[in-house]
Parts: structure tokens; sequence; C-alpha cells
């Protein structure tokens, strides 16, 4: 059982008058890959973005609760939004590069905090991308334009990018829904070999994936948590009859 | 993925076969006991069968969660289901070990038929090199190997009759050996057993290899069992 | 029998179907001809009437009324046009990204400004010149001016970049901000290293139009800016733009040959600035890091 890298209690999520999310409780361990899954508007993409407060950016949302990284509080107003995000990056179900070279959008993270040196930024870049599996797909034209590239190479442009912050967390909201089969199992491997650095919490509609790829599963059902635990345990034998339904595709 | 899949595979691979070697060992142990009327290795045979249902149950368990967790299809599918089918047939080898063994312990000073025993010995050394053969045909996936293991089998079935005859023979001349030789034949029958579960794992790498499930040495050829 | 009713009938509607697509694609090609053949005539007609009348005497430094030259108006224009915009775009474009990036779009008094804008382009010019003599020429006793002209020009132009900044930076996906936020980027610098050079095109598009509006305005600068014809001196000197003088020109009737020949200057003015800004957006938007 590896150490607990971030703590969720008791968070309660609005938009508006509507309550997203009730009373989540969750503890994300350490360089395991930790999976959403359920139905769609079953509260998972707001919940994972609450853990680098995408959610600020929503008007009309409001929260409650406590979410910890590394025992700190993250809505504490003390806390450092930018740094919050510096320490967990995100990736998106779109790919979303910017429309820039490849180089400038692996570059922009580092460039953001504080780093100008060019030797120090071109190592980033290079090991951001070899770590993303793609450098060698693109090491000879780093000065083309990210949307250049094909969708897959794309989201594994932004996964560099993300990577090149050097976070601890890595947030992924569906990063496979906009992909083929090929690339979508590229990324799967990758998000294999990346819980060896990282912590992963990954939202996907894809069951599959989820039970091939993490160790932790959580089911998400209108906003609650109904079951979490070892992914084997929850596509074998879950507790819930909730969960086997959705598991097995018996409704949703 | 692919990676993480095969890596599991191997690691089931591993496991079946040192699941194999011990119930292998279990085998002849327990075959040396009965020979050597050795009452403390068959005791040990009794033992140690723990540690190979608890070998199956883990592998079963492993390849429930592999299919379960990683959807495997094709080739991949028909290698999680034949370790699945085929640690079992060990696990049932294993007991059949355990009948011997206990059949050891049962015995108690009764007259002993050296030129029997001689023959048990013979059938157990043959079944041995039939489990070793056939595990090394699963792990090199030869076909070829595998239906000779079948084949083999059938040597196996001739010994045991052939032995029930020698035990009927002194008994109608010697009433004493009447209690030893039942032994005998009942042994005789669990190392037949024995045989019988190794074909079925050659049936199961001729699944694996073609996706058949094909019946290989039936005994319907013959009129009579028993 | 009925199947073959049912061919026939089947025909028959196939028939009508092609009949009316044949009829659309004939609509289509027709209007396209249309558009295209006026923008052709009027270019065309401009060329015939204007061409053989640009001499080098319409190019001469000062105007006297033998030679009606244009030149004064030409480099006037210029300055109205520079002027202007040097004071319209910042306020435009800050404004624009006041609106779509801090303002809280639920709020009333955003909602007040963007419908404001929104009326102030449709108004129409001679209004603007109104506005412009009344307050500017008159209240403020600017007289007849540069700076009343460039002024009332600013506030004829301003709802155009703002709009135009508007739209474009609401263009600019929610995805690309997004994903600087996530990389811990604040909201400066993802609104000028990510958004804005994306926006540019859009925003520079709208200075254009802007610019375009300006050179092609006669009703707002006749009250504003005069139409003197010497090259102003200062801020506070009477001038006249191209279009100005053009239609000072023609509406004298005595230089007509000349008023087209000032047409033919108008109009490569245009495509000028037209040609440059697409370069410029292009190299912008290209270079954007």
């Amino acid at each position: 059982m590896n150490q607990t890298k971030m703590t969720i209690r008791d968070l309660n999520l609005w938009y508006g008058d509507f309550q997203a999310l009730h009373g989540m409780d969750l503890e994300i361990p350490e360089n395991e890959v930790t999976a959403f899954i359920g139905p769609s508007g079953c509260g998972k993409s707001t919940f994972i973005k609450t853990l680098n407060r995408m959610n600020d950016l929503v008007q009309g949302c409001r929260i409650e609760g406590n979410v910890q990284l590394d025992g700190e509080n993250i809505y504490s107003h003390r806390y450092d939004v930018n740094n919050l995000r510096k320490r967990v990056g995100m990736v998106f179900q779109q790919p979303n590069p910017f429309p820039k070279s490849i180089y400038d959008n692996i570059a922009y993270g580092p460039r953001t905090h504080g780093i100008r040196d060019k030797q120090q930024l071109d190592q980033i870049v290079e090991e951001s991308l070899k770590k993303a599996a793609i450098w060698d797909e693109v090491k000879d034209h780093l000065d083309r334009n990210a949307l250049s590239i094909s969708g897959g190479q794309q989201q594994r442009i932004c996964i560099a990018r993300a990577l090149a912050i050097q976070p601890e967390v890595l947030l992924m909201d569906e990063p496979t829904s906009a992909l083929d089969p090929i690339s979508t199992a590229k990324i799967e491997e990758l998000v294999t070999q990346l819980k060896e650095d990282y912590t992963i919490v990954m939202v996907t509609h894809n069951m599959q994936q989820a039970s091939r790829v993490s160790d932790k599963t959580a089911f998400f059902l209108n906003g609650y948590i109904v079951e979490h635990g070892d992914t084997r345990k929850i596509f074998t034998n879950p507790e819930h009859e909730q969960t086997e339904n959705y598991i097995s595709g018996r409704f949703g | 993925m692919r990676q993480a899949y095969e890596e599991e595979l191997k690691q089931l691979n591993i496991s079946f076969f040192r699941m194999g070697r011990l119930v292998n060992e279990a085998i002849y142990k327990s075959v040396q006991a009965f020979v050597n009327h050795d009452k403390e290795l068959a005791k040990i045979v009794i033992e140690e069968d723990e540690k190979i249902n608890q070998m199956e149950h883990d592998l079963e368990q492993s390849c429930i969660e592999l299919i379960a967790l990683q959807q495997p299809v094709t080739t991949d599918l028909r290698k999680v289901i034949t370790v699945m089918k085929a640690c079992a047939d060990l696990e049932r080898m294993g007991d059949h070990a355990v009948s011997i063994a206990k059949s050891t312990i049962r015995v108690k000073g009764n007259k002993r038929v050296y030129e029997i025993e001689e023959l048990i010995s013979q059938m157990a050394e043959r079944v041995k090199e039939m489990v070793h053969s056939v595990l090394d045909a699963y792990t090199v996936d030869d076909v070829e190997q595998a239906k000779a293991v079948a084949e083999a089998d059938k040597k196996v079935d001739q010994m045991r009759r052939d032995i029930h005859a020698e035990c009927i023979e002194w008994i109608k001349q010697d009433s004493e050996v009447v209690v030893g030789s039942t032994d005998y034949m009942l042994v005789s029958t669990y190392i037949e057993r024995i045989g019988d579960y190794v074909t079925n794992i050659s049936e199961w790498i001729l699944y694996l290899k073609t996706g058949e499930i094909v019946e290989l040495n039936t005994h319907h050829h013959y009129p009579e069992e028993n | 029998m009925p199947t073959e009713t049912s061919t026939l009938t089947t025909q028959k509607t196939r028939n009508t179907k092609q009949l009316s697509s044949k009829l659309i694609r004939l609509l289509v090609y027709l209007s396209a001809v249309v558009t295209f053949g006026s923008l052709l005539f009027i270019i065309l007609f401009i060329l015939v009437r204007g061409v053989p009348y640009i001499t080098p005497s319409l190019f001469e430094w000062n105007y006297t009324t033998d030679n009606v030259s244009l030149l004064p108006s030409l480099l006037t224009t210029l300055i109205v046009v520079g002027l202007s915009l040097l004071i319209a775009t910042p306020i435009g474009v800050f404004t624009g990204f006041y609106l779509v990036e801090y303002a809280d779009r639920g709020n009333k008094i955003v909602k007040a400004i963007s419908m404001a804008t929104d009326t102030l382009a449709a108004v129409p010019s001679i209004v603007y010149g109104l506005f412009g003599m009344l307050f500017f020429v008159t209240f403020l006793g600017f007289q007849y001016s540069v700076i009343s002209g460039v002024l009332t020009a600013v506030i004829m132009v301003l709802p155009l970049i703002i709009r135009s900044t508007e739209e474009a930076l609401l263009s600019v996906g929610m995805p690309l901000r997004q994903a600087s936020f996530a990389l811990g980027a604040g909201k400066l610098r993802t609104i000028f290293t990510v958004v804005l050079p994306v926006a540019m095109p859009g925003i520079l598009s709208g200075v254009i139009l802007a610019s375009g509006r300006i050179v092609g305005e006669t009703a707002a600068l006749m009250y504003t800016l005069g139409t003197s014809t010497n090259l102003p001196t200062d801020l506070f000197s009477s001038g006249r733009t191209l279009a100005l003088h053009m239609y000072v020109l023609s509406s004298e009737g005595l230089h007509v040959n000349e008023a087209n020949a000032t047409a033919v200057v108008l109009v490569v003015f245009v495509l000028v600035i037209n040609a440059l800004s697409t370069y410029l957006s292009k190299r912008l938007s290209k270079g954007g890091k």
C-alpha cells in the first residue's frame, strides 16, 4: 500500500443552486493510477477538476469541504493556485496544444515558472517529450506547429507539456476519448509507465481502460461516490449492486 | 498496455510451471514412499499438497483477474484458459498423490510382493516422465510432443491392466497377500488416473495452439474398464 | 401492374428533383456572376474613366485651382487615419479585453456597455459629423481642424474595434485557456501569450475595417476636419481627406475627370492597405510565440 498523496474529505460542490457533488470522501495513493468511472453527468469530471481547482474558472461554482495535497488544504486562502497547478498537472479530453511550435508548447510551462535559460529549456523539452513517448516522432521538427500533427500525437504533446513543469500529480480527464484505438493503446501504455514517477488520476468512460490501467477505481453515480477500492476487487467482485450493474453494462 | 499484459502472462506461466514441478515431485515421492513403506515421506507428501492447493487457488484467481481486467481475446484468451484448466488438472494429480500417500500410511505389516512393487515403481517412473514431458511441451508450445505424451498414456493404461492381472494371480495363490494386493491395485489405478490428467493437459496444449477442444486417447476403445 | 406504376412515379419524382437541383445550381451561379461582375464593372469603370487623367500635375506639392493636386489630401488621409487608429486601437482593444476577460458577463453595466457599442456601430456617420461639429468644433472651440476630425473618427470607429476584439477573444476557445491555467499560468500571462496571438488576426481585421471606414468617410469629416485644400500644418489646422477631396471635386462639377483620377488613387490606396494588413496578420499569427 502506497502513501496517500491526496485526501478528499466531505467535499460538496454546487453550480448555482444545483449540487453536483455530495460528501465526497476519497484517498488518492501515491504512484498509483486511480480511475474514476461512472455514467455521463455523474460528477467525475467535475470532481477531478476540484483537485487542481480548475473549477475556480467556472462561474457560480461553490465548494465546501477539504482537499488535501500532502496534508495541506488546497482550498485554504493562503494556498497559491498557480503553485498548486504546478504540482498538480492536467491533461484534457480534447488535445489542446497551443497554436505554437512543439518546442514552445513544452517550454510554455517552464517559462511560466521562470526558467529562461535556453540550455535548461532544451533539456526539459527533450526529457518531457521522451517521458511522453513521442520524442522519436517529433525530435526532427520541434519547430513545427503542434496543430499540424495527428490527434494522438497532439495528446502526447499535451502530456509532455504537463510533465514539463514536473508535477507530482497528473490529472487526466478522459484523455483518450477523442483518439483512435492505436493512439489510445499508446497512451494507456504510457500511463502505466508514468505511474512510476507520478500519481495519476484518470477519468474514463471506457470501462476496459479503467480495468487495464488503474490500480484503484472509484465509481461515481449522481454526484456520489458509490464505491471505491482496488480495481481488481471492483472489477471482479464489487460490493454494491449499482457498481456491478454499471460495470457489467446493465445500465448507463 | 500489451507490455503489462505480457508481463502478467509471463508470471502466470512461471507459477504454472512451478506448480507442475511440485506436483511431479509429489507423485514421485508418494510412489517412493509406498514402495519403500516410508510413512514419514508419505506424511510430507500429504502436508505439501496444501501448498499445491494454494497455488491452484492463486493461479485461478490470477486468471480470473486477468480476464476481468484485461479482457483478452484470441490467443491471449486461450493462454489464460489453458492455464486455468490445466492447473485444475495438476491439482487433481496432486490429490491422487495424496491418496497414494494415504495408502502407504494405512499399510500395516502386510505381506509384500516385490515383483508387483517393482512394476508399480516402473509405472510411476513412466508417469513421472509424462508429467515432465507435458510441462515441457507446454512451455515450448509443442503440439507434437503433447500428442506423443497422450499416446504414451496408452502404455500406462496397459501397465495398470498388467498389474491388476498380476495381483489377481498372486491372490489366487496366496491369501496372505489379499490386503496388500488390493492396495497395489488401488495405487496402480491412482497412477493410471494421473496419466489421464496428463492427457488432459496435452489436450489443452492442443487447444492453445489450434483453438479446438479435442479428446486424445479416450478409453472408449476398451471394452472393459476397471 | 402496381410495380410498373411505382417505378413510373419514382421516375417522375426523380425528374422533378433533378430539375429543381439544376435550377438551384443555376441561381447560385447567377448570383455569383452578378456579384463578381458588378465589382469588376465598378473597378473597370473607375479605371477607364480615371486612369487617362492621372497626370504628374495631380501630384504636385501645392494645390491650386488649376492642378487640383490630390497630394495634400492623400497625406492628410494618412495623418487622419494614423492618428485616429493610434488613439482608437488601444482604447478599443483594451475595452474589448475588459469586456471578455475581466468583466462579469452577467453584470448589468457590462450589458449596458455591450448594447451601447452595438448601437453606436449602427449610427449613421452624419450623426457623428454633427456631434463632432457641435462638440469639438464649436463647444471645445477646436474649429475645423485635424484634431476635431480625428476625435470624431475615433468615436466613430471605436465600437467597430471593440466588437471585433470581443469576437476575436471569444473565438479563442476555453480549452486553450484551460491548458494555460492548468500549467499554473496567471491570467495576464494566459491572455498575452496564449489568447492574444490567436485573437490577433481577428483584432487586426477590426482595425483594418476601422481604417477603411475612415478612409472612405466623408459626412463625419466634412463638418469636423473641414475641406481646406492645404496640407495641415498642425493639429488645429483644417484639411481634407481623399474621399472628401473627391466629393468636393465632383460636387463642384468643374473637375470631374480629376475626380475620377482621384477615385483610382483611392481604390489603389485601399487595396494597398488591405494587402498590407493581410500580410501583417499572417505574420503575426504565425509568429505568435
